[in-house]
């Protein structure tokens, strides 16, 4: 089944009315993140993205639950805004199945995505709007100052857990791929190049994407995730598109379309793989399939305008 | 049977019917029986024969069925409530008769079916007239078919006894099963004409005529339940967009709007909860759509938090609450009025936002139209509570002119100027939907964070007292806009009734009575239940009692939920409250008695104006 995709991105406009988006067209208030954060790396590779896609301005729409990088789309000058702990995403739902016209990209923290938000997570995969959510993963509550996340590693001290936490931590890869996710990637805050192309093939894609980015709270959780950093001592592993083709494949390769290899992958011990784990291109979105179904009620009514259709009803009470 | 509202003429020559200007009929059966669907057969007809008709239901809370009546009043006059007692009662099982035998007026009918009850032989109160309605549909029928079709016989008899129309009544049956086996029309037609065609002669007692209708026959009248009609009041209002999770009685609402919204070009989605479902709505909204969410309860405690932030974010929404009994989830299938505070108060902070409620079925639609104008007008949730029992209720209403009264919203996406501010100080909020290009280059933001006038987060205390000031403000604006509520009966005297939501027919009927009975007493049903009206103040204290009849606990401090409101607002002892908490709508016998009980009258007449005030109309 095809569905249609995503609205093509705007070029500029041949008489020069639209502007190129760049960084300083795209920078609203500056941010309020301590200084080191890793939300700044994600916001600064945000803007490529959005340079990059260049879709107008006023197509764009940036969303966030509450947390610390959930503050993130007042520092984008786009249209949006700041709901509740946990709910951006049914949120963000509403605006994109509400305007198959815009471009809708939701910001979060893994409190806000994985906890608070976790029924929302799991049944917005299963709905597959098509829209784009950027999980920034500190494993640690930034906002209300060192509790315990469902990322939290076993025996990471908090205030909540002076003597370590001892519940078994989500794994956001497996959760996404078992509630039905059609995209799904990891990056690191400190691999700029590597976020950019994340979040642009996650935006490029026709359905529920989800990037989750490891970025580091250097207040309360300072070098959670060096494990992957080389510089210190870790290990970054890309993630390599398989061949096909006959020639030799090594561990990194990896095809994208299988579920199965996919699961493997999120199997695999901290700190893991980086890169696009799966992706589905043939399911539906919600989007398409409302819109599919709306067209074939609006045929079968003849496309009746609204007055006639509400008269015909009430004739029908008569 | 010699009516209580007084026979107008007997109609000796064409038979012995007796001419009544209104019937009160509750059958009790089980609920696979059909009882609701013969009592919507009667309803629709005497919505199609210019009548009034009011109908009242109960469901079992089991789920594959049980005990369950139908009650369905109907005839020429001003009906405003389902009455308190029935003229005849249709007994299908024992349990039938023996819990229902109470409802049936002295000298009422008890129809029953002589296949399954045995009534009790000493009770001379009543007329019984047995019918084997079991075994004559078998008969009718043929075999195979069982029980089925015995509320269709059921339908032939009441037919033959009321005389009623007989072409229109088997054009509805007709409508009722189009696009089902023709096997089951026959069936359908040949129980009716069994049922009519059992011998007048036992039926002779009980054989009657409904006067014609005096109404003057201006738009056809549509029949129909509250929720049903408060759905296409939201489609009239523009609502195209919207988000729930089942919960009874809400569900059908939602049902309704998923089947009819692809129809209009817009969308419902069943959500994983109510948060989700507060939550999607708003991102309708926010988008520029007119949307809407609902629930029951249970549900809107859960909405609370999503919905604070629509005060905050100042964001246009419809919230339907279907009360039900609390709390907790209570009394899922009766009645009750106790959201209110919930409705005005619930959520953090102070959290201003609009609260309506309709007074009865047609009302819910002109209650959908007025929350999409005022959401829209003035960007502020609307809260519009109904109640199970309009929500199940049947009653027949001039069919709206919707060539007049429709509404069409489209996203404002126009460009908006430099000087834009989506919240400003001394201006009503006007927000701009994605899709619109700001002229000054900065996008605005939507937030449930306190902000200044471009929507940005500040923690200044002068902002958030002006901020907070503005929300309040906007409330204001809203009551100033808002009519007086309708007064009925004495402009000034001994007491003003006044109710909300469900309770509107039967406190009009007891004011009737109450007034016939020589007491100076008025009705006013408050639609507009937060902010209030303005004035009300000086209404009030034009009465020595202003009773405030609603169903709900007299609570810790003696009052009902909207007495204690009225109380604050005018700080006028004469406010107080009639209360109940069993679950059932108000009797109009009751609310009189209560009335009665409650105003300061000398000793001498109290009795004599009581039994005055009772013997009026005893239904
Ligand atoms: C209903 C509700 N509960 C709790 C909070 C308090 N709260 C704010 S942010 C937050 C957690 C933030 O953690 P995370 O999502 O990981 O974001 P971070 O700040 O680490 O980026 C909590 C519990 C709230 N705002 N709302
Ligand atoms: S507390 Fe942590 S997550 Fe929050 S801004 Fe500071 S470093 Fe970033």
């Amino acid at each position: 089944m095809s569905t249609p995709a995503p609205a093509a991105p705007v070029a500029p406009a041949a008489d020069g009315t639209r502007a190129p988006l760049t960084k300083k067209i795209l920078t609203a208030d500056h941010p309020t993140w301590c200084p080191g954060c890793g939300d700044f790396a994600v916001l600064a590779s945000f803007y490529k993205v959005l340079e990059k896609l260049n879709y107008p301005q006023e197509k764009i729409v940036t969303f966030a639950g509450i947390g610390c990088s959930s503050r993130f789309p007042y520092f984008v000058n786009t249209h949006g805004g700041h709901y509740i702990h946990g709910r951006a995403l049914p949120f963000a739902a509403g605006i994109s199945l509400g305007r198959d016209d815009l471009h809708v990209f939701v910001f979060g923290g893994d409190g806000d995505g994985f906890s608070i938000g976790g029924n929302h997570l799991v049944h917005t995969a299963r709905k597959n709007p098509r829209l784009t959510y950027v999980i920034m993963d500190n494993s640690v509550y930034g906002l209300t100052k060192k509790q315990t996340s469902p990322t939290s590693p076993i025996g990471f001290k908090s205030k909540t857990d002076p003597w370590g936490a001892m519940d078994q931590p989500i794994n956001p890869m497996r959760t996404l791929l078992n509630s039905g996710a059609t995209f799904i990637a990891r990056s690191h805050a400190t691999q700029v190049n590597h976020m950019v192309e994340m979040m642009l093939k996650a935006a490029q894609h026709d359905g529920f994407s989800v990037v989750e980015i490891l970025s580091e709270c250097v207040e309360f959780f300072e070098g959670a995730f060096d494990g992957a950093v080389p510089r210190k001592g870790g290990s970054w592993q890309a993630i390599e598109l398989k061949k096909n083709d006959g020639t030799p494949e090594d561990e990194l390769r990896h095809d994208p379309t299988d579920k199965l290899a996919a699961m493997k992958l999120a199997s695999e011990p901290w700190p893991g793989k980086f890169g696009i784990y799966y992706e589905d291109k043939v399911r539906p979105t919600k989007n398409a399939l409302e819109q599919k179904l709306i067209a074939t009620t609006r045929e079968k009514t003849k496309n009746a305008t609204d007055l006639e259709l509400l008269s015909k009803t009430f004739a029908r009470m008569r | 049977m010699v009516s209580p509202n007084t026979p107008a003429a007997t109609d000796a020559s064409a038979s012995s019917a007796t001419t009544i200007p209104d019937v009160v009929i509750r059958l009790a059966g089980n609920s696979q029986d059909g009882i609701q669907a013969v009592g919507g057969f009667l309803a629709r007809l005497a919505g199609r024969s210019d009548q009034e008709v009011m109908t009242y239901m109960t469901i079992p809370s089991t789920i594959s069925g049980g005990p369950s009546i139908f009650q369905v009043r109907m005839g020429s006059g001003e009906i405003l409530s389902s009455g308190d007692r029935a003229d005849v009662l249709v007994a299908f099982y024992q349990h039938s008769y023996e819990n229902h035998r109470s409802s049936l007026r002295p000298g009422g009918v008890l129809l029953y079916d002589s296949d399954h009850v045995v009534p009790n032989p000493d009770d001379k109160e009543v007329t019984a007239v047995g019918v084997p309605m079991t075994s004559a549909t078998v008969e009718a029928v043929g075999g195979s078919s069982k029980e089925k079709g015995k509320n269709i016989y059921v339908l032939g008899l009441i037919a033959r006894m009321f005389d009623l129309d007989v072409p229109k009544l088997t054009q509805l049956i007709r409508e009722r099963f189009t696009g089902k086996n023709e096997d089951i029309v026959r069936n359908a037609l040949l129980a009716f004409d069994a049922g009519y065609a059992y011998p007048a002669e036992n039926l002779r007692s009980c054989l009657y005529r409904l006067e014609k209708s005096t109404a003057p026959g201006g738009r056809p009248q549509v029949t129909g339940d509250g929720n049903t009609v408060l759905t296409y009041g939201l489609l009239a209002a523009g609502v195209r967009y919207g988000a729930g999770y089942p919960i009874t009685p809400w569900s059908s609402i939602m049902e309704t709007l998923r089947t009819e919204l692809p129809k209009y070009g817009g969308l419902f989605v069943q959500c994983e909860d109510e948060i989700a479902a507060a939550s999607t709505a708003l991102g309708f909204a926010y988008a520029g759509h007119l949307s809407i969410t609902g629930s029951s309860g249970p549900g809107l405690s859960l909405k609370m938090e999503a919905l604070g932030w629509a005060t905050m974010a100042e964001m246009p929404l419809i919230v339907i609450n279907v009360q039900r009994g609390g709390p907790s989830t209570g009394l899922p299938t009766n009645i009750e009025q106790s959201d209110l505070l919930q409705a005005i108060y619930g959520s953090h902070g102070d959290c201003p936002r609009v609260v309506l409620a309709p007074k009865n079925v047609e009302d819910c639609f002109h209650i959908a139209l007025e929350a999409g104008r005022i959401a829209r007008e003035f960007s502020t949730p609307v809260i519009i509570l109904t109640d199970q029992a309009i929500a199940t209720r049947i009653e027949a209403f001039d069919e709206p002119d919707l060539a007049k009264l429709m509404v069409e919203v489209k996203p404002d996406t126009s460009t908006r100027d430099a000087a834009f501010k989506p919240y400003p100080l001394g201006g009503m909020t006007r927000h701009a939907p994605p899709g619109s290009v700001m002229a000054s280059g900065k996008y605005p933001t939507v937030t449930g964070l306190e902000h200044d006038e471009h929507g940005h987060p500040t923690a200044s205390p002068a902002l958030h007292t002006k901020m907070t000031e503005k929300r309040r403000e906007k409330i204001k604006a809203v009551a100033n806009s808002l009519p007086a509520p309708e007064l009925v009966g004495d402009e000034s005297g001994e007491v003003l009734l006044i109710g909300w939501g469900c309770t509107y027919g039967p406190i009009r009927e007891a004011m009737g009575r109450l007034r016939h009975a020589g007491v100076k007493a008025a009705h006013m049903q408050m639609r507009h239940l937060h902010p209030l009206a303005p004035g009300l103040e000086a209404t009030f204290a034009r009465y020595k009692h202003v009773l405030v009849v609603e169903i709900n606990d007299e609570g810790l401090y003696g009052h009902g939920q909207l007495a204690t409101l009225l109380r604050a607002l005018t700080c006028n002892p004469a406010i107080t409250s009639i209360t109940k908490t069993d679950g059932l709508t108000y009797k109009v016998s009751e609310i009189v008695e209560r009335v009665a009980r409650k105003i300061d009258l000398p000793d001498s007449t109290i009795g004599m104006r009581k039994q005055s005030i009772l013997a009026v109309t005893p239904r």
